[in-house]
């Protein structure tokens, strides 16, 4: 556990650099991490998965796994790698301020 | 060895039983999941994976698989494998594990490369047709090794 400062704030963050409390999460903090992980501006694909992945993890306590976000989050694979390449489940949790997602497909 | 993260995979996919599919299929998705570049070399049996006809009659061997725990005699009653099959598939879905024709899907889509050998192909007196429309060509093992170059090799 450590703390970090993104976008003039400062968070908990892991020591994979995943948030530990969604509360303190906000959309400036989101845009900062993209860029960190490569993705750059977010744009409103992004945002799409970002708020699925919010209100999925709200709803159901766990992370959703690729599968479950081409599913019940509507994003096809091919588009969830074009918006988020090298790693479109890792990525798009880190920016949502979310945990790292645990499941293996 | 170098040292740093994995950057490329090819996974050999030799076995056909659903329990010889899988590993290579969830291997392969999870790779690419990490952004690792990945291709799948299917042969022999493994090729069943990608074959119109049988990619979706695939099932578990209750016969002659000492990791089912099952006697030979119930494992083979007709139909005991198809049941078997059955409740493990719905014990993947509820895992998020697709089936074999949709997870061959997902590993396309995400951009995992499938070939199909060229001496099962032969053997068996197939072509590029009888396989789904995910599979690029059909290789010979020395073009394998030429596109796995940098590539760590896992045979499943």
């Amino acid at each position: 556990m450590a703390e970090k400062e993104i976008a003039g704030k400062i968070v908990q963050v892991n020591d994979e650099g995943y948030m530990t409390d969604s509360s303190e999460w906000n959309k400036e903090i989101a845009a900062v991490i993209a860029v960190e992980e490569g993705i750059g501006e977010l744009a409103e694909g992004h945002w799409k998965v970002i708020e699925f992945l919010q209100k999925d993890f709200a709803d159901k306590g766990t992370m959703p796994s690729l599968r479950r976000m081409t599913k019940a989050g509507g994003v096809p694979t091919k588009e969830l790698y074009a918006l988020f390449p090298g790693g479109p489940l890792k990525k798009s949790s880190k920016i949502a301020g979310l945990k790292k997602p645990a499941s293996c497909v | 060895m170098s040292d740093g993260p994995i950057k490329k995979i090819s996974l050999v996919c030799s076995k056909g039983s659903l329990d010889g599919i899988y590993p290579s299929l969830i291997m392969a998705n999870g790779a690419r999941m990490e952004g690792i570049e990945v291709s799948i070399f299917f042969t022999f049996f493994g090729m069943d994976a990608i074959t119109k006809k049988k990619m979706n009659k695939i099932k578990i061997a209750t016969v002659g698989n000492p990791g089912m725990g099952m006697p030979t005699w119930l494992g083979s009653i007709p139909g005991m494998s198809a049941m078997a099959t059955s409740m493990m598939m719905k014990t993947m879905d509820k895992l998020d594990i697709p089936p074999i024709s949709e997870f061959i899907e997902m590993i396309h889509d995400a951009g995992g490369k499938l070939y199909a050998c060229k001496a099962t192909v032969d053997m068996f007196g197939l072509s590029i047709d009888d396989f789904c429309p995910q599979v690029e060509k059909v290789l010979t093992v020395g073009e394998f090794y030429e596109l796995s170059a940098g590539a760590e090799i896992i045979f499943t």
